[in-house]
């Protein structure tokens, strides 16, 4: 502690050095803690689970050309054959997929007008019965919709066929968001006002789409098949055979009927990756706009210190002709530099917490958790004292007789 | 005396070599990220359409029930993305703006006239006749269709010069017929390339930017056709077909005013039209009156430049401070060490000033380093920008006005760094270093 009082009171002279160096460790300090929020909150979106086999899955888009076929007896005979390629587990049609972009958003309800109840917006991913083995979607409570609850095959489909729905899987999450802290299996949740009982629910099930909220995993079931003459066909095999599965089942498809267009044919990896490409774009620029602003940071320390050894040769030479050691002359510098970046870092943590407040009023940026100060206090510790290594190394070796040289 | 302080500078910083390419570098990360993030924003906030964005407007009318969008924190439910059809066709058939046309993106199949050829699958937008002159979209070739085509759901199709080359080669394709889906339609015009960036006519959030419409056909047609429409649709009750139904709102609506008094005028028929449809029992949310919004806000609204975008430029934007305030410390290191030097001069009779000058002199000699390097820099960041398959990325380039500012920015920056360093030098008393030496 003792070490501090002479730094301290060197520092009335040299006001404008701590001053620089200060504000550079806190401009550093605040930007660098938002920016590894912003990393953060963007790996967690890429972790996030999505409920289904992704190393298993490969998918075809179908968009079938011919207005004149019936398409969910289109899907079946695609389906049985797609079924019968060797490798092939299980074999389903859907109309939307985690990450695939196709989202249908329903308003759902506990009471019948909504009124006095809980509500949220959850995203429909339907398909044929074998939906769930296909995607290896897993049920933790309840179970698979009966062959009877799927609306009848003449009823619409899409929007107006909700009307016709009598069940309903939906997520853990939604679940405890509609029935907090209840269990939600059995219970009966309202669409434009249809009545649904809760007859499954599953761990987990992201969205075609997913943002910063916390609504990623709301998602819904509901026994309605696919109605559309644009389709996606998942498939699910084991990791080895899927390039080979996947182009056996373009084939298959144009075999079967030549009047449609084939897209999209991939596996949900790649799927998953296309999805994420922006946010790889994103976490690599944030990290080499991290890794420079650390850089310059760290020159700019060093040049601070270099010229502080300068213009202290003199004091620093009496020092040692009063018998301070190498060693003495190294720690007084190590220590003016801890202490300038703890000064720097207090300073940081206001600028952290006014940026990270200015980007939440204007982007989707979350609060800076508290973890983050001593991680990036720590950081700057360490990036000043390998700054400082050299110039306090210099100044450890001017010799006493710089005492005489000058005045 | 200026080429002289050059000279100086330029050998002062080969002597010090390390040091100045720290600071070069300093400056150069500064500048190439602020510039990278820079050039980004603002090649995405450029305006799509120049001559016309400012008699551009889209009309605000949300036909929603009362109590409908369930969730706040679902900013797509918030406000109603689109028209209904009912509505569109009421204001094209009343007519009141100088031009309107209803509009939607949507996808289909083009059987190039080569049996070989593979079914291609072209992203197109399906409007309405008087797209083409509101928008100003320039024809090659032939021309757009009448309103009393898109009364007879007319098998006519616009296509751009791209898909033209494709399916025609380098003859025209004007009168040949081309497949789409399962239907004939007829070539009447080719447009030169015309991608407005951002795609600012289609619904928000889709092919925003990339992925340009390479065939335009009537809305009327496309809807018997069954054709698949892309983006958003939003219903709040259910019956009858979802399309054409006034509980479902899919449409983009863009109206052309000339005038203030025009806009005024369409304002009151806005107005006029939503009392008129509330006597027949819709428009029941009163709080939200039927409102124009001019193009720019319009983009605005709809946050059509990525906000991660914007971000990402203030942190560059911090960035360069900090390599500022680095290239500050390294400067005064510098300048400091050459006490001696300058003590020298003052001795022999140089003024505080001619310090001064001669340090603001190797300043800006860093600086222009600085930029070059930053220029650099930026390429590659920008480069690195092209290489992905954003949407957006592909306009990530420089334009000439860009590069030189990118230059200025750095020298900007350097003497102003400088400045305070060059100062601390001037004070440098005549003599009293020369005991030093």
């Amino acid at each position: 502690m003792m070490e501090f009082v002479p730094i301290l009171a060197a520092w009335q002279r040299h006001k404008l050095i701590v001053v620089l160096l200060a504000l550079l460790v806190a401009l550093t300090c605040g930007i660098v803690c938002n920016v590894a929020l912003m990393i953060q909150q963007r790996g967690a979106l890429m972790s996030l689970p999505s409920g289904v086999a992704e190393s298993n899955l490969v998918l075809v888009q179908s968009i079938d050309l011919s207005l004149t076929a019936n398409p969910i007896a289109q899907h079946k005979t695609d389906l049985a054959a797609l079924g019968l390629i060797p490798g092939v587990k299980a074999a389903a049609a859907v109309d939307a997929l985690p990450f695939n972009g196709n989202n249908w958003t329903n308003g759902i309800m506990t009471t019948p007008d909504g009124r006095g109840g809980m509500s949220a917006s959850a995203s429909a991913l339907n398909g044929t019965p074998g939906e769930l083995r296909t995607l290896g979607i897993h049920i933790v409570a309840g179970r698979n919709f009966h062959p009877d609850e799927y609306i009848p095959l003449d009823s619409a489909h899409g929007f107006d066929g909700l009307e016709h729905v009598s069940a309903a899987i939906i997520t853990e999450a939604l679940a405890e968001r509609l029935f907090p802290g209840k269990s939600a299996l059995g219970r009966t949740i309202y669409s434009y006002p249809n009545p649904m009982r809760i007859v499954g629910i599953v761990d987990h099930l992201l969205r075609p789409d997913i943002g910063t909220g916390n609504d990623n995993d709301y998602s819904a079931i509901f026994p309605m098949l696919p109605d559309t003459r644009d389709v996606t066909y998942v498939l699910r095999t084991s990791p080895q055979e899927r390039e080979r599965v996947l182009k056996q089942a373009k084939d298959v498809l144009y075999q079967l009927d030549e009047n449609r267009v084939l897209r999209g044919a991939e596996t949900f990896e790649q799927l998953r990756a296309r999805y994420f490409e922006s946010d790889r774009t994103m976490i690599g620029l944030l990290i080499a706009s991290a890794a420079g602003l650390l850089f310059v940071a760290a020159l700019g320390i060093t040049g601070l210190a270099n010229f502080w050894v300068i213009q202290r040769r003199t004091q620093i030479g009496i020092r040692r002709a009063l018998g301070a050691t190498r060693g003495d002359i190294l720690r007084y510098f190590q220590s003016e530099n801890f202490l300038i970046v703890s000064f720097g870092i207090a300073l940081g943590v206001v600028l952290a917490f006014a940026i990270n407040t200015l980007l939440m009023r204007f982007y989707e940026l979350r609060r800076l958790p508290f973890f983050y100060l001593p991680i990036g206090a720590v950081l700057l510790w360490c990036l000043g004292q390998i700054a400082v290594l050299g110039p306090a190394l210099r100044a450890s070796h001017v010799p006493p007789v710089a005492a005489t040289r000058s005045g | 005396m200026l080429g002289y302080y050059v000279e100086v500078a330029l050998r002062s910083l080969r002597r010090t070599s390390i040091l100045t390419s720290l600071m070069v570098l300093a400056i150069g990360l500064g500048i190439g990220a602020s510039m990278t993030m820079i050039t980004v924003l603002h090649v995405m906030s450029g305006d799509p359409l120049p001559a016309r964005s400012s008699k551009l407007f889209v009309p605000m009318l949300d036909p929603r029930p009362l109590g409908h969008g369930l969730s706040p924190s679902d900013r797509r439910t918030e406000t109603p993305n689109g028209f209904t059809w009912p509505d569109a066709m009421n204001l094209l058939h009343e007519h009141h703006a100088v031009r309107q046309a209803a509009m939607q993106g949507g996808a289909v199949a083009v059987h190039p006239a080569q049996a070989d050829s593979h079914t291609l699958f072209e992203r197109g937008e399906f409007v309405t006749s008087e797209f083409f002159a509101m928008f100003q979209s320039p024809f090659r070739a032939g021309s757009g269709w009448t309103a009393q085509q898109d009364q007879r759901h007319a098998r006519v199709v616009v296509l751009t010069s791209q898909l033209n080359q494709t399916l025609f080669g380098d003859a025209s394709g004007i009168g040949r017929t081309v497949r789409l889906d399962n239907t004939d339609f007829r070539v009447i015009g080719v447009l030169n390339d015309w991608h407005p960036q951002p795609r600012f006519y289609g619904q928000p959030g889709y092919r925003t930017f990339g992925n340009p419409d390479q065939l335009f056909l009537p809305i009327q047609t496309a809807l018997e056709l069954k054709f698949s429409f892309e983006g958003q649709l939003s219903c709040w009750s259910n019956g009858g077909d979802t399309r054409t139904s006034d509980k479902c709102t899919w449409l983009q609506y863009w109206v052309e005013l000339d005038s203030p008094d025009e806009v005024a005028l369409y304002q009151q028929y806005l107005s006029n039209y939503w009392h008129d449809q509330q006597a027949g029992g819709r428009f029941t949310r009163k709080k939200s009156p039927p409102h124009l919004i001019g193009l720019t806000p319009w983009l605005t609204r709809w946050q059509v430049i990525p906000a991660n975008l914007s971000m990402q430029m203030w942190l560059a934007i911090g960035f360069l401070f900090v390599s500022i305030l680095s290239v500050v410390a390294l400067l005064l290191a510098k300048f400091m060490r050459r006490s001696g030097e300058i003590s020298v001069r003052r001795t022999l009779g140089a003024r505080r000033r001619d310090i001064f000058i001669q340090f603001g002199v190797e300043s800006a000699v860093i600086g222009s380093a600085g930029g070059l390097l930053g220029l650099l820099i930026a390429q590659f960041g920008l480069w690195s920008i092209r290489e992905r398959p954003d949407g957006y990325a592909q306009l990530a380039h420089m334009h000439p006005l860009m590069l030189v500012s990118t230059v200025v920015l750095a020298i900007i920056a350097c003497v102003l760094a400088g400045m305070l360093p060059a100062w601390r030098a001037c004070q440098v008393p005549p003599a009293l270093y020369l005991r030093m030496q």
